[in-house]
């Protein structure tokens, strides 16, 4: 199958690996960031082809996992609400909240439904002009652009019943912050793919200027990958810290400018709260001003409530890369993807779901 | 006649008598059912294999079938697993008020065809009729019985160290031929659902081997879920190869898009079989030649290690394990 073989290539994948382990000679970290990026290394089964001295860590690159309990009340808060449609991705339907989730709501009678594009979320509004239609918000900086079109559709047709829960997240400022809090020591990261087929390759290029750590934006399939890790290892060796892309077929230095004018127009930066980091300044998007008639928060009054998380549950410190699944008293015995406790074992891109269904209870 | 069905025609009445007289009995009548007696009055020989499967799905009408030959085939299918041929059938019809009398007897001809096909006669039945809104257009339930030949003892807990793992086609097509459908989706894509009686098949393979060890038909979950069941019934281990499993480039295809994995597509008309190795060239040779079995192929091993478990060796050549499906499959966000 074309677009796909080619970069699942045996031969190809061979070779890459032997040059890795050539080339590697000291120890090195690395930090893959996106969910998508650790369900390939794990599917693919990439972590064991790699020499013992590259460590692999998982980072906070999944929309569902890095979406705070506050922000899943309000969105089961509103599924309460009378006449209200909730519209959401498949992933969210099953994020537990303090006491909920929009599966049991919808089991008991909540109007939830999943959606596959903000398009059908737009045409559910559109065939029920007397209920609200809100559609849950949730993603990075590839998913930002479709709800922004969403909205900029509501506003020009004079669909008044469509509303947005922004809970969108910016990779840019999250990188940022994990590498400011020196947390965890880092030797390269493995950038984003489809966030910089968005935003372009400059906003990432920081990393190697102001942290001196090697970057390489990577694709997702295993030749992507191992691709990168390839540069990443001879960027270490060579003592060289910049911003490479690996992923040259998709990602262009400044992005796509119809999709950042997009989101542009309809969000404004706005300050955030990630789980397991805490409140990062301009991290999340808001709706502007001329579009905050689309805004569930502004248009509907949800009562606050004190957020309740499983306390053994370590999701926050596998977001930020310093724990792993393994370091988890709830893995595999009370959490699983058929019980999950924390988002991470929820979403498909989430680290703990990927180590549970691709390496074992032992999550190896 | 109307050309809704109306809570009416579940009374028990007249109307009642009308919708299974004029528009079911012309696709299934035989001698048993024609009798209509309340129930059905039967000769079997031999150790005899019954079963029971409900139908609920949606598109009712999907490319490759609806939910007429998947209502028979399903059951058929269950039978075959344990080497039975499947013989007789009920079919039980839950309508819900105002759902198309055409659209019945489409589905009631799709019945007696797939039935015709598999060798099969319905021989009883029952239609009940709910209020708008309590059903999803319609529901079938269907039981089979079977006849299970001498000397056959296949069960999902025979496989042993060394035999062979078998899977008679390609994965995932039904699973996306009938998600390709559903709203909001609506890809057009190249792929029909596999739906199929597989009950001759299993009859010519048995025919050629008789060290056939499990059989069973990944439907929901997929062929990973039904390995893992294997497995763990078995107690040994499923090591399986990723570049030998079949999978149609369409199906790989969309599988990308949704971020789904074809091993957990349901399939409806595939089998998994476990055999003695010495066993696996003739019964590949014998499902070749049957248009059911054309895409076969070997794609794994029983083992000793990691009991109770599948592991899938990739194109890379590294190992990973292949867990059952939990919950639902939900597309991704990113």
């Amino acid at each position: 199958m074309r677009y796909i073989d080619e970069y699942r290539d045996t031969e190809l994948g061979k070779n890459l690996i032997k040059r890795i382990s050539s080339l590697s000679k000291r120890p090195a970290r690395f930090m893959e960031f996106c969910g998508g990026h650790t369900v390939s290394i794990l599917k693919h089964g990439i972590r064991q082809l790699l020499p013992e001295n590259i460590e692999m860590l998982s980072g906070p690159g999944c929309p569902v996992c890095v979406t705070p309990v506050a922000d899943i009340d309000k969105a089961i808060a509103l599924a309460h609400l009378p006449g209200i449609i909730i519209t959401t991705f498949g992933d969210m339907i099953r994020v537990p909240g303090s006491s909920s989730t929009l599966q049991k709501e919808k089991a008991a009678g909540a109007d939830v439904r999943i959606v596959y594009s903000t398009q059908d979320a737009i045409e559910i509004a559109r065939m029920n002009p007397a209920k609200s239609v809100v559609f849950i918000g949730v993603g990075f900086e590839t998913t930002a652009p479709t709800v922004a079109a969403s909205v900029m559709t509501a506003s020009r047709e004079g669909i008044n019943n469509y509303y947005v829960l922004s809970l969108h997240k910016l990779t840019p400022p999250v990188m940022k912050a994990l590498l400011t809090s020196h947390e965890i020591e880092l030797d390269g990261i493995v950038c984003p793919g489809h966030v910089s087929a968005v935003i372009g390759s400059g906003p990432f290029e920081f990393i190697g200027i102001e942290h001196n750590i090697s970057a390489v934006i990577s694709g997702f399939e295993p030749l992507d990958i191992l691709l990168a890790i390839e540069m990443l290892v001879r960027q270490v060796e060579e003592g060289r810290h910049i911003l490479e892309n690996g992923y040259l077929r998709i990602v262009r230095h400044g992005g796509n400018r119809n999709a950042t004018e997009m989101m542009a127009d309809v969000f404004e930066p706005s300050d955030s709260c990630w789980r397991g980091i805490g409140v990062i300044p301009g991290s999340g998007l808001r709706l502007r001003e001329r579009y905050r008639a689309f805004d569930a928060e502004t248009r509907f009054e949800i009562e606050p409530q004190t957020a309740k998380e499983n306390p053994a549950c370590i999701c926050g410190d596998i977001l930020r890369g310093v724990k792993g699944p393994r370091d988890c008293k709830l893995f595999g015995r009370l959490c699983d993807p058929g019980h999950p406790v924390g988002p991470c074992m929820v979403s498909a891109e989430g680290t703990c779901s990927a180590y549970y269904l691709y390496g074992g209870e032992d999550g190896r | 006649m109307e050309d809704k069905v109306l809570l009416a025609h579940g009374s028990g009445g007249r109307l009642s008598h009308e919708l299974i007289e004029k528009h079911c009995m012309p696709y299934l009548g035989n001698t048993i059912l024609n009798r209509m007696d309340d129930s059905a009055a039967l000769e079997l020989n031999g150790r005899i294999a019954f079963t029971t499967d409900s139908y609920v799905i949606k598109p009712l009408f999907f490319p490759g079938g609806d939910i007429g030959r998947l209502s028979v085939c399903g059951t058929v299918n269950d039978l075959a697993t344990s080497g039975a041929m499947a013989r007789y059938l009920s079919l039980s019809l839950i309508i819900e008020e105002g759902f198309s009398v055409f659209d019945l007897e489409r589905i009631m001809s799709s019945v007696s065809e797939t039935a015709k096909e598999a060798g099969v006669l319905v021989i009883t039945g029952d239609t009940k009729v709910v209020d708008h809104g309590s059903a999803d257009g319609l529901f079938i339930n269907t039981s089979g019985i079977g006849i299970i030949p001498e000397g056959i003892d296949i069960s999902g807990g025979n496989a042993k160290e060394g035999d062979r793992v078998i899977v008679t086609g390609t994965i995932g097509d039904h699973g996306i031929a009938v998600m390709a459908q559903r709203e909001g989706l609506k890809f057009s894509i190249p792929v029909e659902s596999d739906c199929a009686p597989l009950n001759r098949l299993v009859s010519e393979i048995l025919d050629v081997s008789s060290d056939v060890r499990c059989m069973r038909d990944p439907t929901r979950g997929g062929l990973a879920t039904t390995l893992n069941e294997l497995a763990a019934q078995s107690g040994v281990g499923i090591q399986i190869y990723e570049d030998k499993i079949p999978v149609k480039d369409a199906v790989r295809g969309m599988c990308e898009i949704l971020g789904f994995d074809p091993l957990y597509i349901a399939n409806e008309g595939k089998m998994i079989i476990i055999a003695a190795p010495e066993e696996t060239d003739r019964i590949i040779a014998c499902l070749h030649r049957n248009k059911y079995g054309k895409d076969a192929a070997v794609i794994g091993e029983v083992t000793s290690q990691h009991k109770g478990r599948v592991a899938l060796r990739t194109r890379l050549g590294s190992s990973r394990i292949v867990d059952m499906l939990t919950g639902d499959l939900l597309p991704r966000i990113c």
